[in-house]
């Protein structure tokens, strides 16, 4: 188990660097060694996850570490898959390291999952845990692209072209991959949220409690339905777009660490250290 | 003094070039020396015809003119060649010789590699100068001027240039006004294509964008003129849609792409238009490239969101730091010249006779020192006499052998000893390695 989590982050750092001197270099060997190292850690990581939930019989979600992980694990799948979809290589840029990032902070943590409660196996929840994280990586993605679309629309407009003109992909790449991942991530979120909700009636016995939790990622939810309603009707794209999925962004974080440790909420467990 | 005069005639023929370019000669003493189709073939054949030119070939673009010889005797055909191109383009030779450089050996090598890799262009890294080379190699080899020296020569910087271009980034970015307008709208619709452009204006350098943009698979084309006729006439030629000039601010609803270039001393766009239109584009992109000078769209547009403006000193700073990019690129090519010119020399000095029949001699020594030992160790009971009798009647065989081959390459045709049958015998041989 150990060792597997220890493949990954090893995989992931490689791939990182891979992606660093893509960056630097152009070269389109350190973009390919860069994704299929990823791949591997993916992978590997993949088969850590699996064996943990084989053993324990429950979702490793039981405190920060295992959530932090399986979070990693979300995004590297997503960015795989958009990869697949849109080939914008240079986001392996933000990807990559980030997976690192969070894989190494989670391997500091303390390894001790609480008790297991048998809630955790209900398929409401893990249907909930999955689709919401699945859908956070995707928004994830759509922070690093929109980082990326301020970046190269600077250099463009301020006619200095620079390290980044060259090296980014064009505006309406950018601009277009942003708006698939926030359609992709809502989607997921809205499924999440919902199958959140169903089990929060089959538990509690109501729909909703008004715990901040809720508050907070109805919040969230209601910043990314406004950015489609506006794009779709005012055509707010490009600028405005990726400034907004940034702060989405900002407003998920939030969400999923700042109501944890700032403010009290029955998902505390999720994030126990 | 036989073997001297033998050394003479076996000597290897030099590779010159005699040429002149945009460095040394003015355009109109370029366009003066220019050769036509015609010109080239008649003149190749009578550089051939001459008694100390051996292979030629003779290039000629808007930037240079050069001739590449393979000679027997430099100053001779240095000399031939500036008559008959004084003779041919009816020029006094003075004119024209102070222009001149005269490359020989390496320093020839060299010179035509780095022309073919655009790394001695007026515009480092055009592509142009590979395929009007490759023309001339053509006109060369139907005239059945050039011989395996050139051929060789010429095949080694075709694949020079190939690897120049390929490894280093001096044909990379747009050197051209038009070019660095079309690289930055990529830039920002990612593809050009079906994007609707407006061209306010006519204009040189509007048109030759135009031009480029229909390269790019453009869509729906305006064009606005403050004469109507002559919008008609130009919206004719890009097979486009004429527009009044009232009806700019309309038309900017529709399109992605604004070309302007007027006349008109202020702007023709202002901020406050650009703005009104923005909201009913949705936010789409839109891209202004104003050539004109007095500029014709308000520079405050470009802080608009999604609207980008560059005027021709944006686009001359575009150019100028790509510029900068394919010389330091041009550094790179430049080392992979030298390698290539070694390498040529290489293969060169050993087209020599003399040294030819010597490997060849070594290496059929080689072979037989070898096997003879070989079966000399099987064979115990034969006294020392009898060994150096075999030894000798191996030396006798090679000897033989070699005779009429090296009769026959030391012999020479008309133009000197045979090049070719040289190379084929270092190729059969595996010499070379």
């Amino acid at each position: 188990m150990e060792i597997f989590i220890n493949l990954t982050i090893l995989f992931y750092i490689l791939s990182a660097t891979g992606y660093v001197s893509y960056l630097f270099f152009q070269k389109k060997s350190f973009h390919k060694s860069g994704y299929y190292l990823l791949v591997t850690g993916f992978v590997c990581h993949f088969a850590a996850l699996g064996y943990g939930f084989i053993e324990s019989g429950h979702l490793p979600v039981r405190d920060l570490r295992e959530t932090l992980m399986l979070t990693a694990w979300a995004v590297a799948g997503v960015f795989l898959a958009f990869q697949y979809k849109f080939k914008l290589r240079i986001l392996g840029i933000f990807v990559a390291p980030l997976t690192v990032l969070i894989m190494v902070v989670a391997s500091q943590l303390p390894n001790d999952p609480l008790s297991a409660k048998s809630l955790f196996n209900s398929f409401w929840l893990i249907f909930h845990v999955l689709s919401v994280l699945i859908g956070d990586a995707s928004f994830a993605l759509a922070c690093g692209v929109g980082i990326l679309y301020l970046v190269q629309e600077h250099s463009i407009k301020a006619k200095n072209r620079g390290f980044f003109f060259k090296r980014l992909p064009s505006l309406e790449l950018l601009d277009s991959t942003g708006y698939t991942c926030i359609i992709v991530g809502f989607t997921l979120i809205t499924m999440g949220l919902i199958g959140g909700i169903v089990f929060a009636k089959s538990i509690w016995g109501r729909f909703w409690n008004w715990d901040p939790k809720e508050v907070w990622a109805g919040i969230t939810w209601l910043v990314y339905a406004v950015l489609i309603q506006q794009r779709l009707t005012v055509g707010w794209r490009g600028r405005k777009a990726a400034i907004l999925s940034i702060i989405g962004f900002a407003i998920l974080l939030f969400t999923f660490f700042g109501v944890n440790f700032l403010l009290q909420g029955h998902h505390g467990e999720f994030t126990k250290f | 003094m036989k073997e001297v005069k033998n050394k003479k005639n076996f000597a290897l023929p030099e590779i010159v070039l005699i040429g002149l370019n945009h460095k040394t000669a003015s355009v109109e003493l370029r366009e003066c020396i220019a050769f036509s189709e015609e010109e080239i073939a008649t003149t190749l054949e009578a550089l051939h015809d001459h008694r100390v030119i051996r292979e030629v070939l003779l290039f000629s673009t808007c930037n240079r003119v050069e001739v590449l010889l393979i000679s027997d005797n430099r100053s001779e055909a240095v000399e031939t060649t500036k008559r008959l191109i004084s003779e041919y383009k009816t020029v006094p030779i003075d004119s024209f010789e102070e222009a001149l450089y005269i490359h020989v050996g390496d320093e020839a090598i060299r010179h035509i590699f780095r022309v073919v890799s655009s790394l001695d262009s007026m515009m480092v890294g055009e592509p142009q100068i590979l395929g009007q080379i490759k023309e001339a190699y053509c006109a060369a080899t139907e005239n059945k001027t050039s011989g395996v020296i050139l051929n060789r020569l010429l095949h080694r910087a075709f694949f020079v240039a190939k690897r120049v271009r390929t490894e280093t980034g001096i044909g990379d970015h747009a050197v051209s006004i038009s070019y660095a307008a079309i690289e930055l709208g990529r830039k920002i619709f990612g593809t050009l294509d079906e994007k609707k452009v407006l061209l306010i204006g006519a204009g040189e350098m509007a048109e030759l964008a135009m031009e480029h943009l229909l390269r790019n698979r453009v869509g729906e084309i305006f064009v606005s003129n403050r004469t109507f006729e002559k919008g008609l006439e130009l919206a004719r030629r890009f097979n486009g849609q004429a527009i009044r000039f009232e009806e700019i601010e309309n038309c900017l609803q529709r399109v992605d792409i604004v070309i302007s270039s007027t006349g008109s001393p202020d702007f023709i766009l202002t901020r406050d238009q650009v703005k009104k239109v923005n909201r009913k584009r949705r936010n789409c992109p839109i891209f202004f490239i104003d050539i004109a000078v007095p500029r014709d769209i308000d520079p405050k547009i470009n802080r608009l969101t999604n609207t980008y403006v560059y005027d021709i000193d944006d686009l001359k700073g575009v150019i100028d730091e790509n510029i900068e990019d394919r010389n330091r690129e041009a550094v790179k090519g430049e080392r992979i010249v030298d390698e290539n010119v070694i390498q040529f020399r290489h293969w060169y000095k050993n087209l020599d006779v003399v040294s030819t029949i010597v490997a060849l001699r070594s290496k059929l020594d080689d072979i037989a020192r070898v096997e003879t030992k070989k079966t000399l160790q099987s064979l115990n009971h034969l006294s020392e006499t009898d060994c150096e009798a075999i030894r000798r009647m191996t030396n006798a065989f090679i000897k033989k052998i070699l005779h009429d081959p090296t009769l026959f390459l030391k012999s020479h045709t008309k133009h000197g000893p045979k090049t070719i049958c040289l190379d084929v015998t270092r190729k059969l041989f595996k010499l070379d390695e």
